[in-house]
C-alpha cells in the first residue's frame, strides 16, 4: 500500500515537472533577446573597459588604466557634474509644474480632459523635432528673443545653444517642456486615489488650497511621488537625446554629459575601451541610486 | 452645502487661469511650428508668431520630395510594424507565463525587469554595436527590430501581464477542464480577452520606434533604409537655413503620431502611467 503511494507521488512530480518546465518555454523568448541585446553586451562591456581598443585593432588588456584615466579626466567630472544639474534641475521644475498641473486639474470637471491632452503633447513628439522647433524658437535673430527686442524688451535675443553659461540650461529646459505633462498624468492618476472625505474635514476646517495641498494631497501620493523621483534620477544618467541634437555637448563641453561623452568617445575618437570604463561607471551609478532607494525602504522609510 | 459649492466655483475660475497659461506654454510652440511651416525663412524672420496671408503649402511638397519621404515613412513603418508585432509576440508569451503559470524565480525575472529597464543603454551600445558588425545586423532593418524589441519587451511583457492578472481565473480553469493545452488556453481564451492590453502596448512601444533617435543612428548608417527621425535630423543639417523647409519636414513627422494620440489618447495616457508606474 504505502509502495504504490510512494510510486504515485513519483509519477506526479515527474509530470508536474514536466509542467513547470514548459511554462519556461513561454518566457524563453524574452529572455534571450534581452540577453542577447542587453545582458551580454553589458558584460563584455565590462571586460572591454579594462582593455586599450579602437574598435578595429585587438583589444588589449589595460586592466584597471582607463578608469584612472577617468579619475585625472577633467571633462569627465565635467560631464559628471552637468549630469548631476541635471538631475537637480529635473527633480525640481518639471515635479513642480505637474504637481502644479495635477492638482489644479483634479479640483475641476469640465475640460479637465482637454487640458489633459494639450498638457500631453509635447511628451508624444519625437526629441528631433521638438528640438527643431525650439532651435527655431531660441533662435538669436529669428526667435521669440529677437521678437521681443523689436518690440523694445532687449536682453532675450542671446544666443541660448551656442553660449556656454547657459546651452545645459536651455537644453534641459527644451527637455522638460517635453517632460513635465506626463507628470502631470502621473499625479493626477494618484490624486485621484486620495480619500476624498479627507479633503471634505478639510475644507470644513477651513484650510486653505495651498495647505489642503501640502497636507493632504503631498501625504496622499507620496508613493508616487518618490516613486518618480527614483525614476528621474535614473533616467538622468543616460540622458542623452536633447543634448546631442542641440549642442552636441558644447560650446566647449559646456553643456557635456555622460552620454554624449560616451558616445563621441567611441564613435567619434574611437577610443572604445576609455567609452566603455564611461558606461560602466554610468552602470555603477545606477545600481548606486538603486541601492539606497532600497536600504531606505528596507530601513523602514515609506517609499 | 450651499456654501460649499459656491465656493468651489469661485476657486475653479483660479484654477483655469494657471491651467490654460501652462496649455499655452505646452501647445504654443507646437501651434508655432505649424505656423512657420507653411511660411519662408523671411516671413519667419521677421515675425516668428504671425499668421501667414498666403500660406505656403509648397514647404510640404518640397520637404517631402527632397526628405525623400516615400522612403523614410516606407522605413519607420516597417520597422515599428516589425517591433510591434515581435513585441506582442513576445511579451505576450512571457505576460501569460508570469500571469498565469507556475514560474519558479518570477519574482527573480520579475527584478530583472526592474532592474534591466534601468541599465544605462551607453553600458551596452558600444560592444552590441560591435557584435551586431560581426553578425552582419548592421545597417539592417532586422537588425534595428530585434534590438528595439529587446529594450521594449521587459516593459511589454510587465504591461500586458496586469492586464491578464485581472482576467477572470474561472475561464481558464474551465478551458483546462476541456482539455484545452497551455498553448491553447493562450491563443484561444487569454488572447481575445486581454487584446485591449496588446493595442495599449502596442500603440506605446509603436509611438517609441517611430520617436527613437540614438539606436538608428548608431546602427542605420545606409541612407536607403534610414527610419524618419535620423533621415529628418540630415534634413535639418543639410537645410539649417531655411527655417520653413524644415519646419515643414517636422511636421510631417509628427502628423501620424498626433492624430493617432488625438483619436487614442486615452489608451495612450492609460499604458505610459501605467506600464511606466506600475513596475
Amino acid at each position: 500500500m504505502a509502495f504504490k503511494i510512494d510510486s504515485r507521488v513519483g509519477v506526479t512530480s515527474a509530470y508536474r515537472w514536466r509542467q513547470i518546465l514548459s511554462n519556461y518555454i513561454f518566457l524563453a523568448p524574452v529572455v534571450a533577446l534581452n540577453l542577447i541585446v542587453i545582458v551580454i553586451p553589458s558584460l563584455t562591456s565590462v571586460y572591454i573597459s579594462m582593455t586599450k581598443w579602437s574598435g578595429l585593432n585587438q583589444p588589449e588588456f589595460v586592466g584597471l588604466a582607463n578608469f584612472e584615466r577617468l579619475i585625472n579626466d577633467p571633462i569627465y567630472w565635467k560631464s559628471l557634474s552637468h549630469n548631476v544639474i541635471w538631475t537637480i534641475f529635473f527633480l525640481t521644475i518639471p515635479v513642480a509644474m505637474g504637481l502644479t498641473g495635477a492638482f489644479l486639474l483634479s479640483g475641476i470637471k469640465r475640460f479637465q480632459m482637454v487640458y489633459r491632452v494639450a498638457f500631453f503633447i509635447p511628451y508624444v513628439i519625437a526629441s528631433v523635432v521638438n528640438t527643431e522647433l525650439w532651435r527655431t524658437l531660441l533662435h538669436p535673430r529669428h526667435g521669440i528673443g529677437a521678437w521681443l527686442a523689436k518690440q523694445g524688451i532687449e536682453g532675450f535675443d542671446i544666443r541660448v545653444f551656442g553660449s556656454k553659461h547657459t546651452a545645459l540650461y536651455g537644453v534641459a529646459f527644451v527637455d522638460s517642456w517635453h517632460f513635465w505633462g506626463f507628470l502631470v498624468i502621473v499625479y493626477l492618476a494618484a490624486m485621484y486615489q486620495v480619500q476624498p472625505d479627507l479633503y471634505e474635514v478639510a475644507i470644513l476646517e477651513g484650510a486653505s488650497r495651498f495647505q489642503r495641498f501640502r497636507h493632504v494631497t503631498v501625504p496622499g501620493i507620496r508613493p508616487t511621488l518618490v516613486f518618480t523621483l527614483l525614476m528621474i534620477m535614473i533616467w538622468s544618467v543616460p540622458a542623452f537625446d536633447y543634448i546631442y541634437l542641440l549642442t552636441d555637448g558644447g560650446p566647449a563641453h559646456a553643456s557635456e554629459v555622460l552620454g554624449t561623452y560616451l558616445y563621441n568617445m567611441s564613435f567619434f575618437r574611437f577610443e572604445v575601451g576609455y567609452a566603455a570604463a564611461i558606461g560602466v561607471t554610468m552602470a555603477l551609478i545606477t545600481a548606486f541610486i538603486v541601492a539606497i532607494f532600497v536600504i531606505l525602504r528596507r530601513r523602514g522609510w515609506e517609499i | 452645502m450651499n456654501r460649499l459649492r459656491s465656493g468651489r466655483t469661485e476657486t475653479t475660475a483660479f484654477n483655469h487661469v494657471i491651467l490654460f497659461l501652462l496649455a499655452v506654454f505646452a501647445l504654443g510652440p507646437v501651434l508655432v511650428l505649424f505656423l512657420n511651416s507653411v511660411k519662408t525663412s523671411e516671413q519667419i524672420a521677421a515675425n516668428p508668431f504671425s499668421i501667414p496671408a498666403e500660406p505656403r503649402f509648397d514647404n510640404y511638397a518640397v520637404a517631402f520630395e527632397k526628405g525623400n519621404y516615400v522612403n523614410t515613412v516606407k522605413n519607420s513603418v516597417i520597422l515599428t510594424v516589425g517591433t510591434v508585432i515581435g513585441v506582442l509576440i513576445v511579451g505576450g508569451m512571457g505576460g501569460y507565463a508570469l500571469a498565469h503559470l507556475e514560474i519558479r524565480g518570477a519574482n527573480i525575472i520579475a527584478f530583472y525587469f526592474l532592474v534591466g529597464t534601468a541599465i544605462p543603454i551607453q553600458l551596452y551600445v558600444v560592444p552590441l554595436f560591435f557584435i551586431w558588425k560581426t553578425f552582419g545586423l548592421l545597417n539592417t532593418h532586422l537588425g534595428l527590430i530585434i534590438i528595439y524589441c529587446a529594450t521594449s519587451s521587459p516593459f511589454a511583457t510587465y504591461l500586458i501581464r496586469s492586464y491578464m492578472v485581472a482576467l477572470p481565473k474561472e475561464f481558464i480553469e474551465a478551458a483546462k477542464i476541456d482539455g484545452a493545452s497551455k498553448f491553447q488556453v493562450m491563443t484561444q481564451v487569454i488572447l481575445p480577452l486581454s487584446w485591449p492590453g496588446f493595442l495599449t502596448t502596442g500603440l506605446i512601444v509603436g509611438l517609441g520606434v517611430w520617436n527613437e533617435f540614438l539606436i538608428a543612428v548608431t546602427f542605420m548608417h545606409h541612407p536607403d533604409l534610414k527610419p524618419v527621425a535620423t533621415s529628418l535630423r540630415a534634413f535639418q543639417e543639410r537645410f539649417t537655413r531655411d527655417w520653413g523647409l524644415t519646419n515643414a519636414a517636422s511636421v510631417i513627422m509628427l502628423l501620424p503620431v498626433l492624430i493617432l494620440f488625438l483619436l487614442m489618447q486615452r489608451r495612450f495616457i492609460e499604458g505610459l502611467t501605467q506600464g511606466g508606474m506600475k513596475m
